[in-house]
């Protein structure tokens, strides 16, 4: 967990009210994020209830965590979100329009990384096809930095590299929103580092909402604007983080905020 | 594929060509020494010719019988009925396999009639064909075509169902239409359980014919050697065995050759790369 201590991929940046305006020298700002509003959601499985109904609006281009115990309902959360699960009540609306089947413009990175292991990672990458795809793909494998591995098999690359072609194949479709169910899980410390600022920097690049669950509070307060606690199915917490990027992890008001939330999720 | 790989292979290569050799030869070496014991027995009256001709008078009967052109005309005969009825069984089975697959009402009405006639030995209906086609073509079809459908069947529907479900959901997520589904994720994920359908089908194939052929008929491979049993041309029965034992390894080498055309990203197929 402490392979590193900085994200330094960007330069030094005063903060998410900035972000937007300021950014790196190669990089775009669309501003083209999701906003997000879930308005009484809730969802039970077999008559037991996953989250009580719910009520949430995610700001266009933030980064949010939902954190929380296994079972909590933090991925359940974020199928309802992508579409894959549909809420027993209320609504889930992306930029004010009410979701049916699969969310529009928005991917989602899993725990595994869910490549086709009968294509070659390029074909992966550009699984949705669509005119100039083996360009677009191309590109997007450079950001993750994986470019000379297009013409391989999937089977060939490590866990962390697979996360990575699955990063390309979630950003080559320029997103509005990324959906991250604890993607870096099975990643070793070192791994895990370098795939964290990676987000980051890309997120940082692109402009999309992001909501990344995760059960490392670290990693959540280290990259998000905004924490959530999710236990027994509703928010205990919501915390809005706004300490400057890139975030070290020994400052000391990271940890403060780190031992805030453990304290919670620990009693 | 990899580096790593490439410079383990130029450390390993003289040990590794001797072995290569050796392994395309040690495999042949138990055949020919029976076939040379067989001959030395056979001139030695050991074997009697009526019950073992040796090697050689098999091999010439194989050359009297193809300056007739019998020989060719009695495997071609064969091939096409083999052929054709696992085209026929293969092709209903992989379409019915994909169908209830894909579609839980389609399984629903079909799969348990569908397990029902998988019991039935096909090869216990023979009176039945006779009866209802004869001792035509269409019996030796019908047959091979009903013995090839169900490993295919089983195998293409098992395939389909064990593709998995993660796989699908992410495809779900890329917004993959029904047809990009099928033809990107679907159908290569059920291609190994296919195959091995395929295999088994062909299998079925040989043996259901040869059955077919010696029971009932007037002409391929199986005839030839119930008529030659009747002339006690042990000889010509034999040659009928062997031609039949040929026509099954190249169907199977066949089978291998697909299962490495489609299987390419399999790991079973990537030498070396993880190594």
């Amino acid at each position: 967990m402490h392979g590193f201590d900085t994200f330094a991929f960007q330069p030094p940046d005063s903060g998410q009210s900035e972000r937007k305006g300021g950014g790196g020298p190669s990089v775009a700002i669309s501003g083209s994020g999701t906003h997000l509003t879930l308005r009484s959601v809730s969802k039970g499985f077999g008559g037991r209830t996953v989250l009580k109904p719910l009520d949430l609006a995610i700001e266009a281009g933030s980064f949010v965590s939902i954190v929380g115990r296994s079972g909590g309902g933090k991925s359940t959360m974020l199928r309802l979100i992508s579409g894959l699960t549909a809420p027993d009540t209320g609504a889930i609306l992306h930029n004010g329009e009410a979701l049916a089947g699969i969310a529009p413009r928005t991917t989602m990175m899993f725990q595994d990384a869910r490549l086709l292991p009968w294509q070659r990672v390029l074909s992966n990458v550009g699984i949705a096809r669509g005119p100039g795809w083996e360009q677009r793909s191309l590109e997007a494998l450079r950001a993750v930095g994986l470019d000379d591995r297009a013409r391989e098999w999937p089977a060939v690359l490590s866990g962390g590299q697979k996360q990575r072609v699955a990063l390309a194949r979630a950003l080559v479709a320029r997103p509005h929103l990324l959906l991250l169910d604890e993607p870096l899980g099975a990643l070793d410390a070192l791994t895990r580092g370098e795939m964290q600022r990676l987000i980051e920097r890309l997120w940082l690049g692109q402009g999309f909402t992001a909501i990344l669950v995760t059960h490392d509070v670290a990693e959540a307060v280290a990259l998000s604007d905004r924490v959530l606690l999710l236990q027994d199915g509703t928010i205990a917490l919501d915390l809005t983080i706004d300490l400057p990027r890139p975030r070290r992890r020994t400052a000391s008001e990271v940890i403060g905020l780190e031992s805030k939330i453990l304290d919670l999720l620990l009693t | 594929m990899s580096g790593m790989g490439a410079a383990a292979s130029i450390e390993a290569r003289p040990r590794r060509r001797s072995v290569f050799q050796a392994r395309r030869i040690v495999p042949w070496l138990l055949p020919a020494a029976t076939l040379i014991i067989w001959q030395i027995g056979a001139e030695t009256g050991w074997i009697t010719m009526r019950t073992l001709p040796p090697p050689l008078s098999i091999l010439t009967a194989a050359i009297s019988l193809s300056k007739t052109g019998e020989l060719e005309r009695q495997v071609l005969i064969s091939c096409q009925r083999a052929a054709l009825g696992f085209l026929i069984g293969g092709g209903l089975g992989f379409g019915l396999g994909l169908l209830n697959g894909l579609s839980r009402p389609a399984e629903l009405t079909l799969d348990t009639s569908l397990q029902m006639l998988r019991n039935v030995p096909h090869l216990a209906i023979i009176p039945m064909v006779i009866l209802w086609f004869g001792i035509g073509e269409s019996a030796k079809l019908f047959l091979v075509a009903l013995g090839v459908f169900f490993p295919i069947y089983l195998n293409t529907f098992h395939g389909v169902r064990m593709v998995e479900k993660s796989l699908i959901e992410m495809g779900r997520i890329y917004h993959l239409g029904s047809w990009a589904m099928f033809w990107r994720v679907i159908l290569p994920g059920a291609m190994p359980s296919i195959l091995i359908g395929v295999r088994y089908g062909l299998g079925i194939t040989w043996l259901t014919l040869i059955v077919a052929e010696t029971i009932s008929s007037s002409s391929g491979i199986g005839y030839m050697t119930m008529n030659a049993r009747e002339f006690l041309e042990t000889d010509v029965v034999l040659l009928g065995v062997l031609i039949y034992a040929l026509l099954g390894k190249l169907a199977d080498m066949a089978t291998r050759w697909l299962e490495h055309r489609l299987l390419a990203w399999h790991h079973n197929f990537q030498s070396g790369a993880e190594a």
